[in-house]
């Protein structure tokens, strides 16, 4: 989660991730920032997120993403 | 068979008729045979090549589907003996092998859509090139486009897609899947729906509902007089204007921007309106193609709500794949190593965004006007990105500006000729001649076509204008009316005497003020043609 955190923190320094909610439905995070964020979620975990993820409910928080990010390691 | 047609009209009431007569379980039987009837107005070769996605959509879907089938089984019956990388192995096969038919499915669809539509413009441009050289010329084989080709094939192979990617389990059903496939009132021109989405309400039975069937025909009603009124009224000032751009210049490009934008507005979202009425009469929820685009504030909120059903397909089925693919991936990573996280986050999305507007402009014709159509919302939408920052720093200087009325009022007027006037290369024979155009707007601009009478020489006489411009402001009044609900719903608390009077009217405007007879092309709908 710290990494993950940290990955999202240079992605959008002014954004308190730890707290915020609603990240896509309240267009902090723009498609740029998803796909970008993609990438480093690949490399840093080992996962391959696929398009069919990207849906608002796995990226719109820390802990969605998270969530998501586990589930595709377990899955591995 | 057009929705304009009267044989259109009489197959409704025939199909609406028996539909609530049979018995429920048989409702999308004859649904499946009334689409068949009625797509075979479009001739026999054209069934043939619906009866050839069926086919393959279904066999793909249903091979696909097996697979995963028998995965779950093999991870049952071996959840404790198989080891870690064993259960990897076996998954990666099943992939590999669901990957292989839904290919198949994918190559014979898009390769048919391709050959049909695309083969006589990629010859031509071969010949361009050989004819520089003296080369031979190739003869052009003109393949009859099957109507409604793009939008069932896409959305068949939306399904198709969605099988594949273990979103939900196929439809067994080939009649049911022909019925997905072939739902008349949408085969034509869209909605794309999903299939998850519109098999629900279209495959279960349904009991006679005389308020839906009511709103449905209200909806039906006004999808004509938007085409019949406004738009079948206002192509002959469109042809006119488009057809000699040496004639028509400045200010005259500039109607033809505004007249063009509101008579495909018109006829498609007429048509689509048609299209959910018609399925709302038989109960069957259809999605939503458009939402009040006009109002738009920018680019990307006009691509948002204008064409919906196409936009999400693109986005869900080209856009997130391709910037998500491996190669992508190993760009962004390699720009964020070299250059680091500013072009790292543009370079994929950037180009794949590029590659996706030049799909959607080829889906909409195969010709160069498409093509630089679809570049240019490409480009439009990534300059407004680039400029966001810079939008940002301006409304924190004027901070009173943003919230106002006539800011607003402008960032839509701006929307609305930014997209009319990359809109218009739909009009013009060829690109050159578009851009010439628009540029004589800056150059030749005379405001006195306005009052000299001229207006009256473009096909189109006082009474036409003003018929055409009172079906514009009605259409404008009932969106801002529809800005929380729409009007039909907000009518339907109303008495029954208001709205006996109301859509009484409406369907009196559409017998008095329709375009018919001779110089008016009331049978065709623009977005068949795509």
């Amino acid at each position: 989660m710290e990494q993950l955190l940290s990955v999202l923190k240079e992605l959008h320094p002014e954004v308190d991730f730890e707290t915020a909610e609603g990240l896509v439905t309240g267009g902090i995070l723009t498609s740029l920032d998803i796909i970008a964020l993609i990438a480093e979620i690949n490399a840093a975990f080992d996962v391959e997120v696929s398009a069919e993820e990207i849906v608002p409910e796995n990226f719109d928080s820390a802990k969605t993403i998270w969530a998501m990010v586990e589930r595709l390691m377990d899955e591995d | 068979m057009s929705f304009t047609s009267g044989i259109f009209l009489l197959f409704l009431a025939v199909l609406l008729l028996l539909y609530y007569l049979v018995p429920g379980r048989h409702q999308w039987k004859l649904l499946l045979a009334g689409s068949y009837v009625f797509y075979a107005f479009a001739g026999w070769s054209a069934v043939c090549y619906l009866l050839a996605t069926t086919l393959t959509t279904w066999l793909a879907a249903v091979r696909v589907g097996k697979k995963y089938e028998d995965q779950e089984r093999w991870l049952s019956e071996h959840k404790a003996s198989a080891t870690r990388d064993e259960r990897k192995a076996h998954k990666a096969a099943v992939k590999a092998s669901a990957r292989r038919w839904m290919l198949f499915g994918i190559l014979f669809n898009f390769g048919l859509l391709a050959v049909v539509k695309y083969t006589d413009f990629v010859l031509g441009n071969v010949n361009g090139l050989l004819g520089l050289f003296s080369g031979p010329q190739a003869p052009l084989p003109h393949f009859l486009l099957p109507m409604g080709i793009s939008f069932y094939i896409f959305q068949s192979m939306g399904y198709l897609l969605d099988v594949y990617r273990a979103k939900y389990p196929p439809e067994k059903s080939l009649g049911k899947t022909a019925l997905f496939v072939s739902f008349f009132p949408q085969l034509i021109q869209g909605p794309i729906s999903r299939f998850d989405a519109l098999a629900p309400s279209l495959l279960s039975p349904h009991k006679w509902d005389g308020g839906a069937v009511a709103l449905g025909l209200q909806r039906v009603l006004w999808g004509y007089f938007k085409k019949m009124v406004v738009a079948d009224r206002l192509m002959a000032v469109v042809n006119t204007l488009s057809g000699s751009p040496e004639e028509y210049q400045g200010l005259y490009v500039l109607l033809l921007m505004v007249i063009y934008a509101a008579t495909l507005y018109a006829d498609f979202t007429g048509g689509i309106d048609i299209t959910i009425g018609v399925a709302q009469t038989l109960g069957v929820e259809v999605a939503e193609n458009f939402q009040r685009p006009f109002f738009s504030k920018n680019t990307a909120e006009y691509w948002r709500r204008w064409h919906i059903t196409m936009g999400t397909w693109f986005r869900d089925y080209i856009f997130y794949p391709a910037s998500v693919s491996k190669p992508m991936m190993k760009l962004t990573q390699w720009c964020r190593a070299k250059y680091g996280l500013g072009l790292a986050k543009r370079a994929s999305v950037y180009l794949v965004t590029m590659l996706t507007w030049f799909v959607t402009g080829i889906w909409h014709g195969a010709s160069w006007n498409f093509v630089v159509w679809g570049l240019l919302n490409g480009v439009i939408i990534l300059v407004s990105q680039e400029l966001t920052p810079l939008y940002k720093r301006f409304h924190e200087r004027f901070p009173a500006l943003q919230p106002t009325f006539g800011y607003r009022l402008f960032q839509v007027g701006r929307t609305f000729l930014l997209m009319s006037a990359v809109r218009v290369l739909d009009c013009y024979r060829d690109v050159p001649v578009t851009f010439r155009a628009v540029g004589s707007i800056f150059t030749d601009f005379d405001p006195s076509i306005l009052w000299n009478g001229s207006l009256l020489t473009l096909g189109a006489s006082g009474s036409d204008w003003a018929v055409a411009l009172c079906g514009i402001a009605i259409m404008i009044a009932v969106s801002l009316l529809s800005r929380a609900e729409s009007l039909r719903a907000q009518l339907s608390r109303r008495s029954l005497a208001l709205r006996w009077v109301l859509f009484g009217a409406l369907f009196l405007a559409i017998v008095i003020f329709g375009a018919y007879g001779v110089g008016y092309d009331a049978n065709q709908f623009i977005y068949n043609q795509f």
